[in-house]
């Protein structure tokens, strides 16, 4: 691999990931849809690492598998055949209230419309994944405070989403996807639904999370600018895995 | 705590599709509420019926007369502890819309057989030793103005001519199942009246009423009568005064039967109305669901918010229907008191209205969840955008 420049370099130097351990294998993974009687192969024989702290853009035509390939690396989709390790645990292994576990706990999740539950202010969605955890009120109220002042958001917390822009929509729902610290933040096209300005605001943070706070960070994007920021960046098409940095 | 907050929430987002749906549901409670009410007012002579209490009348017809010789043989089958007996008499107060029941009856064992006529002692006396004296139910008394002492005039449509008579006693019930409408005057006093006017229609009783020690030898008791006076001049039908008044009742039996199918197929109705709702609203909200999925909630908190909004939305209805029910049911006695005089609203209706309305909102919520459970998160979230 090259050591590229890339935008998010103004947040601090990129990682030595040749120095870093793996934290994610994908081994042969294979993932086909049956659409009537047709069966229509969206992946095939994948094989790929994620090191520790690497920010990874996953590009390719539409419908060549992306989101396919990120959902089953969230543990939200099932694979065919083949496995993905993730720290240390072989996730087409778990069943699904074990995975329902695992992802509440290592997994981030971004998506291109926000999700957030509309009927929730911004503090309540970013206190929903905690919801799920142990913590006391107290101390969920700390994360939640954390994580939305790391959006830079934590004056608008009782704000609902109709009451925020798309921009501050997205950025809620970052806050969401760290407050649980996960071992991998997952986004798919975060900025797909931005404006530019918005866009650069988001992508910025993401540079936040990658080079001031070490996430491990993959994201699925059409946005050539939006790749930019990524220090690896892999291409998928029509279901074939092409290796390339940028 | 957060999650009765979210179901909450969830149920008003649509205000005016679940404003319709909760307004629907409390029409049908207050329906299915009014219905029953009206069917209990309808039984309500069995239900206050005693076990304890047999009627004879005249086989052939209640119209028929049964002599008053009889009562001393009645009271001589073993069993007997008390022979009253008394005539309909039909009589008009002013105009024939004013209409309750008024009996002539045998004062002494009248009263000794009916202890849920509450009278005050000195009302009770008064009135067995006036001839002329009358005793009227609390609600009828209330009605037409009538306190103790008053003068009241019945035209006979049975027993022609105007009849006067002084309200020496007011009677109330021991409890909401006691008819407190009726009006009850000396016996003596029509059949001596007869005796100059029509001598032949004398001594001549309409029904018998008799106490009887145990009631588990009603059965016995009751043959042994009607064989007493089997091929004589009028034959006698003894009966329990539940299976008396049953024979009322049952001529409508049918009607009933229908009413209380239409309370029936009013809640299917509104079962239907409730899972339509929820269902679409569920469809909405598939992409959500995928989102608590995600983010590592179970199909058990989905099932939850799915069920807790429809119970939010069913019980809501309910609860309002079941307010309205008291005072529409109020409304409804004072419009139909001569029909139903007692009309009231029983706690196992609201029971029944409860039991009702968990049921609609728990069926409303089974197919939507079932789709909500099952869809893979993977599909949910494409529904999304
Ligand atoms: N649940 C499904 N059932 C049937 N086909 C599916 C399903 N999910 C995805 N596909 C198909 O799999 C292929 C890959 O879909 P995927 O969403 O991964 O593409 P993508 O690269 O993310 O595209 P885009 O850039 O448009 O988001 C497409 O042809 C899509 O129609
Ligand atoms: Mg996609």
């Amino acid at each position: 691999m090259s050591e590229s420049t890339t935008t998010c370099d103004e947040h601090g130097p990129p990682p030595d990931l040749e120095a870093q351990p793996v934290i994610v294998e994908v081994r042969n993974v294979n993932k086909a849809y049956l659409r009537g009687s047709h069966i229509i192969p969206v992946l095939q024989d994948i094989n790929f690492d994620i090191r520790e702290g690497e920010f990874l853009a996953l590009m390719g035509p539409s419908g060549s598998g992306k989101s396919t390939l990120l959902n089953l690396i969230a543990g939200i989709d099932k694979v065919d055949s083949g496995t993905i390790v993730i720290g240390g645990v072989d996730i087409t292994a778990l069943g699904e209230t074990e995975l329902a576990h695992w992802r509440a706990t290592h997994v981030g999740f971004i998506f291109q419309f926000y999700n957030l539950i509309p009927v929730l202010t911004a503090y309540e969605n970013v206190e929903l994944p905690l919801q799920l955890t142990g913590l006391t009120r107290a101390e969920r109220r700390e994360h939640v405070e954390m994580a939305l002042s790391v959006v830079n958001l934590a004056h608008r917390m009782d704000h609902y989403p109709s009451q925020l822009s798309g921009g501050e929509q997205q950025r809620v729902a970052i806050a969401r996807a760290v407050v649980t610290d996960p071992t991998i933040l997952v986004a798919d096209e975060p900025t797909g639904d931005l404006d530019r300005a918005s866009a650069k605001e988001i992508m910025s943070l993401m540079c936040r999370l990658s080079r001031e706070s070490g996430k491990t960070i993959i994201m699925v994007t059409h946005d050539p600018k939006a790749a930019e920021a990524a220090q690896v960046i892999r291409h998928l098409d029509k279901g074939y895995l092409n290796h390339a940095n940028s | 705590m957060r999650t009765l907050k979210l179901l909450i929430r969830n149920a008003f987002r649509h205000k005016l599709r679940t404003g319709l749906t909760i307004l629907g549901i409390t029409i049908a409670i207050l329906a299915f509420g009014m219905l029953r009410t009206m069917v209990n007012a309808w039984y309500a002579g069995v239900e206050a019926s005693s076990a304890n209490r047999l009627v004879i009348r005249n086989s052939i017809s209640l119209v028929f007369p049964l002599p008053l010789a009889y009562k001393d043989k009645i009271r001589q089958v073993s069993g007997v502890t008390l022979v009253s007996w008394g005539n309909w008499f039909g009589g008009v107060y002013i105009e024939e819309k004013n209409f309750f029941p008024n009996f002539a009856v045998d004062p002494r064992s009248f009263l000794a057989l009916y202890p849920e006529y509450i009278i005050p002692d000195l009302q009770r006396a008064s009135f067995l030793n006036d001839r002329k004296g009358a005793v009227a139910g609390r609600k009828v008394a209330e009605k037409f103005g009538w306190k103790v002492g008053d003068t009241v005039t019945l035209k006979g449509t049975i027993f022609p001519g105007n009849w006067e008579f002084t309200i020496r006693a007011i009677y109330r019930g021991k409890d909401r199942s006691v008819d407190e409408t009726q009006f009850f005057f000396h016996w003596d006093y029509l059949n001596e009246t007869i005796k100059k006017t029509a001598a032949r229609r004398a001594d001549q009783a309409g029904y018998y009423i008799i106490g009887i020690a145990n009631p588990n030898l009603a059965g016995e008791v009751s043959t042994t009568i009607d064989a007493a006076f089997k091929n004589s001049l009028a034959e006698t039908l003894t009966e329990t005064e539940k299976a008396f008044q049953m024979s009322f009742v049952s001529m409508t039996e049918a009607i009933l039967i229908a009413i209380q199918l239409v309370s029936i197929v009013i809640i299917v109705i509104i079962m239907a109305v409730v899972a339509n709702t929820m269902a679409m609203t569920a469809r909405e909200r598939i992409g959500e669901y995928a989102v608590f999925k995600t983010l590592g909630f179970g199909g058990w908190f989905i099932a939850g918010l799915i069920f807790g909004e429809s119970l939010v939305i069913s019980l809501a209805g309910t609860a309002i229907g079941i307010g309205l029910t008291f005072p529409v049911a109020a409304a409804f006695a004072d419009y139909l008191g001569t029909y139903f005089p007692i009309f009231f609203v029983e706690r196992q209706t609201i029971f029944m209205d409860i039991a009702a309305g968990t049921l609609v909102g728990i069926v409303a919520a089974l197919f939507p969840t079932w789709r909500a459970v099952r869809i893979r998160i993977a599909d949910g979230l494409r529904r999304i955008g």
